[in-house]
């Protein structure tokens, strides 16, 4: 047995070390979870950063989904075998940060890379959500997001709805998706994906509403959930009172609903801002608003925040490697380059730079919807409430929300339930995480 | 099967050589893995493997006292005993009708044969496709005649969903067994149950079916056995274990737990009971279904 171990390893190591030595140039690894028209701008991206350098040589490989792509790389670091560079996503943040030791920070890379690192050049809304409570930028920055409005301005003109005009509060969308389907313009009026990151994380966070303590574990891990508060509540029953004539309508878990707007079932819907190329393809004549706010609520519309997935750095390796990936990062944040990423894949800008020059261009009075989510982010400083979400184990407590509200919208359990659950549920799998 | 003159090789080496490649396998991809598990079981470990701690059987006292994992129990053994129920009975009517044909056999076997060829997880697609209320086909059909289709919030439904799939890809494989248990009934046995009068019913129950024991009880085995493990991909595809927690079988926890929410020590214990479970199972299976069965 221990032969037989010791042989396998053996030649494990023979053939990583045969594609690793004997090269000149530096290779850095870049695990990523990014498909389709996306796969093809980080292929892009790799093959010009190459091209532009001789010293290193990103080599991108796709790890499947963001979870896949995140448990491939915890494997991998516990196997000694972590890749340089590793995409993971906005959930996973909090897994991340709660590993200590296992990554390296990327303000400190970005020092190693000969310039000085600005913080000050990128997105404040973005920096925030990716450093430290000491203010320690971690990872970098990759693909971000926010959630927007999106509606079916056909199926707006039927129900005799002003389709220049898409509804602002939570009221507004509950009466114009009545509207729809009382009028017969769509089946359904109004759905969502990721009920989880749009209906709670950023539902609190634009009507400036406690998600969880600690300014919602941005300043420390110990959190408790308050999304049993009656706002929730009351937004939640709306929802589930909604869905009981199929006025809303539940796609899934995550951005399955998007093929309920797509193929013109339902007329309003909560999207993230990257799945604008889907909605764009499908041929809709569509419009797009500000994610909308509860009327009630003080200081709304207050921000919302970053959704998408960012570049971590393991701990470990050679100099000469994260002075590789530092010049990466540079590449990255170059004017031209983030313009060009932005304005291909509904993605948000990462520095400032690139949003001004995107601005110049005209850009923006073409296509309205991409500035939507930026100002829905730069609008206002945020308060406690709204710089994030933030947990050691937000995968796991946005599935336990998810089950739910899978009750709640059967018809199970009332919205009050659903969260009391929610909020009991999650604070046992938070204290669990934590080791209490 | 027993044979009086047995066969002795003079190399004391050989049957070992023989051996070893399967002995190789069965260390390398069950004894090793299944000894880390165990090993895992006991611990409780941060995702990253930077802080451990030795907690003896506390992981599964959690596990245990856990009402999702009862919940989780419970989907199991319904979804366990109705795919293994329906996939075959399903599979022997095809069976004995597929017997009966005489012009065109071949092509009917072969078809009926082909969606073992079918991935488990493609299988699950193949429905989800046809019975997504998004997307769906059959699904748009069922919901425009009235029916109010919606496996996404509707527990039951989703849990008929991925018992028809599972179900589905596993008749191919009974099918074929069965069939090859048919061939080896003695015709002459049946031809003389019809002279005496005995209808194709009674012929079927008296004679065919005690003979079919055999086959019958393997694929009871191999069933369960699917049932529990290999449904992973077909659960993973349609449903995700969701509405709520409907169809989230043992199996799919053990994934679930591990690799989503990345508690390593629950998953590792609970994958240690599911080994308990399949070994008890297979046990008792063998010990009191087979006294029943009469080997010809």
């Amino acid at each position: 047995m221990t032969y037989r171990i010791t042989s396998l390893s053996l030649a494990f190591g023979l053939v990583l070390a045969s594609s690793t030595a004997s090269f000149a140039v530096t290779e850095i690894s870049w695990w990523h979870a990014m498909t389709g028209a996306n796969n093809e701008v980080v292929e892009t991206l790799a093959k010009e950063f190459n091209a532009s350098q001789g010293d290193y040589k990103v080599v991108p490989v796709f790890k499947g989904t963001y979870p896949e792509a995140l448990n491939a790389g915890i494997a991998a670091f516990r196997a000694k075998q972590a890749p340089d560079i590793l995409q993971v996503f906005d959930a996973g943040t909090g897994v991340m940060m709660g590993a200590e030791g296992a990554v390296k920070p990327v303000a400190d890379i970005l020092s190693m890379g000969g310039s000085k690192f600005d913080k000050t050049l990128y997105l404040p809304g973005i920096v925030a959500y990716y450093s430290k409570p000491d203010g320690t930028m971690l990872s970098f920055p990759y693909n971000s997001s926010s959630p927007i409005l999106y509606y079916n301005k056909d199926a707006f003109k039927k129900a005799g709805l002003d389709e220049n005009n898409p509804p602002k509060t939570w009221t507004e969308v509950w009466d114009a998706a009545k509207k729809i389907k009382s009028s017969g313009a769509a089946s359904c009026g109004f759905t969502s994906t990721w009920l989880t990151w749009i209906q709670t994380e950023n539902y609190a966070a634009w009507n400036n509403l406690q998600w969880g303590t600690n300014e919602n574990g941005i300043a420390a891990t110990d959190v408790e959930l308050k999304i049993n508060a009656p706002t929730f509540v009351k937004h939640f029953q709306e929802i589930a009172d909604l869905a009981k004539d199929g006025t809303f309508r539940y796609g899934g878990r995550t951005s399955e609903a998007k093929q309920l707007f797509t193929s013109g079932e339902c007329a309003i819907f909560t999207e993230s801002s990257g799945g604008l190329g889907d909605v764009v393809k499908s041929g809709l004549n569509f419009g797009t608003g500000q994610l909308p706010y509860e009327a009630g609520a003080q200081g709304a519309p207050q921000n919302t925040i970053p959704g998408g997935a960012s570049l971590w750095v393991f701990a470990g390796k050679s100099d000469e490697q994260y002075k590789g990936v530092a010049a990466f990062f540079n590449f990255l944040s170059k004017t031209d380059i983030q313009a060009r990423l932005h304005q291909v894949s509904g993605y948000l800008p990462v520095t400032m730079a690139a949003y001004e020059a995107t601005k110049k261009s005209g850009f923006y009075d073409k296509n309205p919807a991409r500035e939507i989510p930026i100002k829905q982010m730069l609008g206002k400083a945020p308060t406690e409430n709204s710089k994030g979400v933030r947990l050691v184990n937000l995968p796991q407590v946005r599935d336990i929300e998810n089950e739910e509200f899978e009750n709640m919208l059967a018809g199970k359990q009332t919205a009050q339930q659903a969260l009391d659950n929610a909020v009991k549920r999650g604070n046992a799998a938070i204290k669990q995480a934590l080791g209490q | 099967m027993a044979s009086s003159n047995n066969v002795t090789f003079p190399n004391k080496l050989l049957p070992y050589l023989l051996l070893a490649p399967q002995l190789a396998i069965t260390l390398i991809f069950f004894y090793w893995p299944a000894s880390q598990a165990i090993y895992q079981s006991v611990l409780r470990e941060d995702p990253f493997g930077l802080s451990t701690q030795f907690v003896g059987l506390g992981n599964f006292r959690r596990v245990i006292s856990d009402p999702n994992y009862l919940n989780s129990l419970q989907v199991t053994i319904v979804f366990s005993v109705a795919t293994t129920l329906i996939a075959m009975t399903i599979a022997l009517l095809l069976a004995v009708m597929a017997d009966k044909v005489i012009r065109g056999k071949n092509i009917y076997r072969t078809l009926l044969i082909w969606p073992y060829a079918v991935a488990p997880a493609i299988a699950g697609m193949l429905w989800l496709f046809l019975f997504n209320p998004s997307m769906g086909t059959l699904a748009y059909l069922a919901r425009s005649a009235g029916y109010n289709w919606d496996p996404l919030l509707n527990g039951n439904q989703a849990m008929v969903l991925v018992v028809s799939a599972a179900a589905w890809k596993q008749i191919s494989y009974n099918f074929l067994f069965f069939v090859a248990g048919l061939q080896s009934i003695p015709k002459s046995l049946i031809e003389a149950a019809a002279i005496d009068g005995a209808g194709e019913n009674k012929r079927f129950w008296t004679i065919v079916f005690p003979l079919l024991a055999p086959t019958t009880f393997f694929l009871l085995v191999v069933n369960t056995v699917y049932a529990f493990f290999d449904t992973f991909g077909i659960i993973h595809a349609v449903t995700g274990g969701g509405p709520g927690k409907a169809t989230e079988t043992l199996v799919y926890k053990v994934y679930n737990d591990g690799f989503v929410n990345l508690i390593l020590g629950d998953s590792a214990a609970q994958s240690v009971i599911l080994m308990i479970i399949v070994i008890a199972l297979t046990a008792i299976q063998f010990r009191y279904v087979e006294r029943k069965v009469h080997y010809g």
